[in-house]
């Protein structure tokens, strides 16, 4: 059991996928209903089966654990297995997808599709965390582009077809050349395996291509290819331009998905692949990655004020939080990853549940447009305290897990560059900005337009939805240790390691000068 | 001693014998009214023959002083060629009746066509080489015709014999310098003449011209003109055969001649190969972009794929040779599967081959539609489908080979090429409502459709023993 019980948490969902296909037929409602509880069974299932990973894992080994291991083409193996880095996210997507399920519960067009859809893309999610062959990563990686290209074109918004095809071409664009580095990689080691290249040693010596001087050699240009791939995914500024259209034109549970889990797997590639395989090309580069992240926290933070678009806003707010994850993990130190790490888990909440919220408005009245909206709070109370809390965590009250993450990274990074660490608190209060005056705009104030003197406050659904956001939300606001100890020690060796590449590249570098 | 030459060239006399004798047969009895029981009968003959092929031979056997080798490589290779000449025979037979055209001349064409392209992969020779080359090409020349009373058939037949004539006349020409400059016509010869490190500069004008020659048949740019035409014009079963048999072969004699005659000089020929390689993946991917008849888009990307094939090559390595036939095979699969989907593309009876005919298709038959898009994205070479790991070969080849700029142009050709291949998910799955197709009336193409695509997915598991074969048949091709 204990040897493949992360296959059987991969695959549950493609099992259910495969079960809608082949037994489900009809469009009608019965089809439909019953085609919405296989696949809010079966997420629950995952769930509950991904608990047992949970519970059997031990922070204080800083290896891979429930690792298992098949030979696969070419040479190349089925490996899977999660470490202190990874587990969370493992949890963090098998949390979120009933959620993502449930709140899908009033789509009516396609509705098989749409389920096998998002089960499908459960299952690659889960995969791009747990793989342990570089093909392996890759393949989830990439084919996760599939059900959200999908999801995107046919159940999206006005413009969905122009947002599914630049989704779909700008992430494949920076993906093919971290294939490239992979298969340098796979030429240059002659493994895949990820843990025998973490502690690999790729070439180092500054050399020359066409002209140009690179220094760091091999490890900077490959590092470059790897961080096209997931800046692009993260997404940092400037190659973040994909996002606020996938995200305005997916539907609500494809905008949660993207910004819960789909941003993750940028910000996890950082902290499997560029920190520990290339650490002196990545220590080149990390003057370049933060200011990056810099002007992306306040950039798109004013960007996002001027938003009319609900959706697009919280959007542009998220490029700004995932500046933050950048930062931290480029800080390379204990309190910087662990704070990315811990803003990642917490932005996956709520950034989650603050689409959810555009989401429900967005049923009742089909427009994001802020100007459509204004005094929600006479009408409906319990929305508007909802929204208030995830506004709140949004901007990072203390008390709330978004607090925790940002104090962590920017503590982080202080301790690196002064100057970065500046800029980037202004964000904080940026951000308080543009999400109050959202708020302010929405909720607040008098009722006075006419088609809102209808709507109805949540229903028992949505809150219940919402409800298991609320609450790790709190959780981990109050009690961030829960985070911090499973990550700590395998982020501890992640630096170590980190620190002692860098000691001997300089080392290395410094007798070959002489 | 002519015994055993024979008993080596045995399938290919079969086919021929067979060939011929349907031949006299079907002209003295029911002429055409014969013609869809020979095409079963041609494509049930070519199947056995890729059974007995791919499961007696062993070891390498020459025959007639080094004219004709029977080794792992070119027993590789007629298995697929005659594997894909069997399905598109019998995926085109009901399409091609119900219209009138099965004339009982186009299995045995195929057939003899089909004899040539086994010679092609067999060659040791300049003579056999041009011997299989012509038997081949002046089938397809009159297959092209077959709707002889279509004003686009016929041009596209016109087309593809007067520039096939011409790049026959450069590799005829390229042959004779090189014959001239090595003093023999073998590959064996040759590659003794040739040496080692640079090869003579006659020499090196006679491949060129070669190279010339047979980059026309694999339609690699810039030898490229012909076939988004031919492709367009002929009737789209016999499109289906060149897309598949025809450029599988002409890769082996590519290989063939790189390696068994020039495999001394390899630095000469890579720049070249290369430079063909990245010229037909930017084309295709760009130029298919414009497309609007499947045909056409289907041509494009048919060179594009070339240009992934010919990374292989360019390698240089066995490693790149095996790269090459793995995504040859693959190649043929996902076009056996996707012209099975064209094949049925009709309305109100008539073939339509408009990209836009295929609006909101998942909705009327969301199975074909899967599978297609199944299809669509291994051709772009999107992950976790088969297309996927024929790319992961070549790159991993051409890196190894030192061709790392190659392997970068063609990963980020392919980004442009996959714009195509999402345009037709695209009216699949978020067109409008249009006017449906007729629903699919061969149970034939439907059966090769869902086993195409389902071997895209399956594929990924396990390669079913084609990448040890091709390791074996690359070895063949090595130097001992």
């Amino acid at each position: 059991m204990n040897d493949s019980l992360l296959s059987l948490v991969t695959f549950i969902p493609t099992f259910a996928a495969l079960i809608l296909l082949v037994f489900l037929r009809g469009e009608d409602e019965m089809a439909q209903r019953n085609a919405k509880r296989v696949a809010l069974t079966a997420t629950v299932i995952t769930f509950l089966v991904s608990l047992f990973v949970l519970a059997g894992f031990d922070p204080n080994n800083t290896g891979f654990q429930f690792v298992e291991e098949r030979d696969w083409l070419m040479g190349l193996k089925y490996k899977m297995g999660v470490d202190g880095i990874s587990v969370l996210f493992v949890m963090l997507t098998t949390f979120m997808m009933p959620l993502v399920i449930w709140a899908s519960w009033d789509v009516k067009s396609r509705v098989k599709e749409y389920m096998i859809a998002f089960l499908l893309l459960e299952t690659l999610m889960l995969g791009v965390f747990m793989a342990l062959d570089l093909v392996l990563f890759y393949l989830f990686f990439e084919a996760g582009l599939i059900p959200m290209f999908l999801i995107i074109g046919i159940w999206g918004g006005a413009n969905r077809i122009y947002a599914s095809f630049k989704f779909f071409l700008y992430t494949f664009l920076g993906s093919v050349l971290m294939l490239v580095a992979m298969v340098a990689m796979f030429v240059n080691a002659g493994t895949t395996d990820i843990p025998t290249l973490m502690a690999h040693e790729f070439a180092s010596e500054t050399m020359s291509v066409m002209g140009i001087t690179v220094i760091g050699g091999m490890q900077t240009i490959m590092f470059l290819a790897f961080f096209a791939s997931f800046a692009v995914k993260m997404p940092m500024w400037p190659v973040h331009t994909w996002l606020p259209d996938a995200h305005v034109q997916a539907p609500t549970a494809g905008s949660v998905v993207l910004a819960a889990i789909l941003l993750k797997m940028g910000g996890y590639g950082f902290l499997r692949f560029s920190l520990p395989m290339f650490p002196i090309g990545a220590e080149v580069m990390t003057p370049l990655v933060m200011w990056m992240s810099a002007i992306a926290i306040v950039y798109t933070s004013l960007v996002a004020f001027v938003q009319e678009d609900m959706k697009k806003l919280i959007a542009y707010s998220s490029v700004a939080h995932m500046g933050y994850v950048t930062m931290g993990i480029f800080a390379a130190n204990q309190q910087g990853i662990d704070g990315a790490i811990f803003q990642m888990i917490s932005h996956g909440f709520i950034s989650g549940a603050l689409f959810l919220c555009v989401g429900v408005i967005y049923d009742r009245m089909h427009t994001r447009e802020i100007d459509a909206y204004g005094g929600l709070v006479n009408r409906m109370p319990a929305y508007a305290l909802i929204f208030m809390f995830f506004t709140m965590a949004n901007v990072g009250l203390p008390g709330t897990s978004g607090f925790v993450g940002e104090f962590l990274t920017l503590m982080g990074v202080f301790q690196v560059n002064t100057w970065v660490a500046l800029i980037a608190t202004s964000g904080v209060i940026l951000s308080a900005a543009y999400a109050l005056w959202l708020y302010r705009r929405v909720v607040m104030g008098d009722l006075i337009k006419e088609s809102l003197k209808t709507i109805k406050d949540m229903t028992r659904r949505e809150k219940m939805i919402f409800a298991p956001l609320v609450a790790m939300t709190l959780i981990l606001g109050v009690y961030p240790s829960l985070v911090t100890d499973i990550i700590g020690p395998s982020v501890e060796n992640l630096i170590s390691n980190y620190d002692t590449a860098l000691a001997h590249g300089a080392s290395a570098s410094q007798s070959a000068s002489h | 001693m002519i015994q055993a030459d024979l008993n080596i060239i045995l399938p290919e006399i079969l086919l021929a014998i067979y060939a011929m004798l349907a031949l006299l047969a079907v002209v003295y009895t029911g002429k055409d009214k014969m013609a869809p029981m020979l095409t079963w009968l041609t494509a049930g003959v070519f199947a056995l023959l890729a059974v007995w092929i791919g499961m007696s031979g062993s070891g390498e056997n020459v025959a007639f002083n080094g004219m004709f080798h029977d080794d792992a490589f070119s027993r590789f290779a007629k298995a697929a060629m005659l594997l894909a000449g069997a399905a598109v025979l019998v995926m085109g037979a009901d399409y091609m009746q119900r219209r009138n055209m099965l004339r009982f001349e186009y299995p045995i064409l195929v057939a003899l066509a089909m004899v040539g392209m086994m010679t092609m992969v067999s060659a040791g020779d300049l003579m056999t080489l041009y011997m299989g080359l012509e038997l081949q090409s002046l089938a397809l020349y009159v297959v092209a015709t077959l709707r002889r009373d279509g004003v686009k058939s016929t041009e596209a037949g016109m087309k593809y014999f007067l520039l096939g004539a011409l790049s026959s006349g450069l590799l005829l020409y390229g042959s004779s310098l090189v014959y001239g400059f090595a003093g023999t016509t073998t590959f064996a010869g040759i590659v003794e003449a040739v040496g080692h490190g640079h090869a003579p500069l006659g020499l090196l004008f006679g491949l060129t011209f070669v190279i010339s020659g047979l980059a026309f048949k694999v339609s690699a740019v810039p030898f490229h003109m012909w076939t988004p035409d031919v492709y367009e014009g002929a009737p789209t079963p016999i499109t289906a055969f060149f897309a598949t048999a025809p450029k599988l072969a002409a890769m082996g004699l590519f290989a063939r001649v790189l390696f068994d005659a020039f495999g001394g000089v390899v630095g000469d020929w890579q720049q070249i190969i290369a430079l063909l390689s990245v010229l037909s993946m930017f084309l295709g991917a760009i130029a298919a972009i414009g497309q609007t008849n499947i045909k056409r888009l289907m041509a494009y990307s048919s060179i594009a794929h070339m240009g992934y094939a010919l990374m292989g090559l360019a390698a240089g390595t066995a490693l790149g040779v095996e790269a090459m036939l793995v995504y040859m095979a693959i190649y043929v699969t996902m076009n056996v599967g996707t012209f099975a989907f064209i094949l049925s593309m009709e309305k109100d009876g008539q073939p339509v081959t408009d990209i836009a005919s295929l609006n909101m298709y998942s909705k009327q038959s969301s199975g074909r539609a899967l599978a297609l898009l199944f299809l669509m994205f291994s051709l772009a070479g999107v992950p976790p489908f088969l297309g996927f790991f024929g790319k992961l070969y070549v790159l991993r080849a051409a890196f190894e080979g030192g061709l790392a700029w190659l392997a970068i142009a063609g990963v980020v050709a392919s980004v442009i090429g996959a714009f195509y291949y999402l345009r037709i998910v695209f009216y699949m799955y978020f067109g409008e409502e249009g006017d449906a197709l007729d629903a699919p009336r061969s149970l034939v193409q439907q059966v090769l459709l869902m086993a195409s695509a389902a071997i895209m997915l399956l594929g990924i598991v396990n390669f079913f023993g084609v990448d040890t074969a091709a390791q074996a048949a690359a070895a063949a091709l090595m130097p001992h």
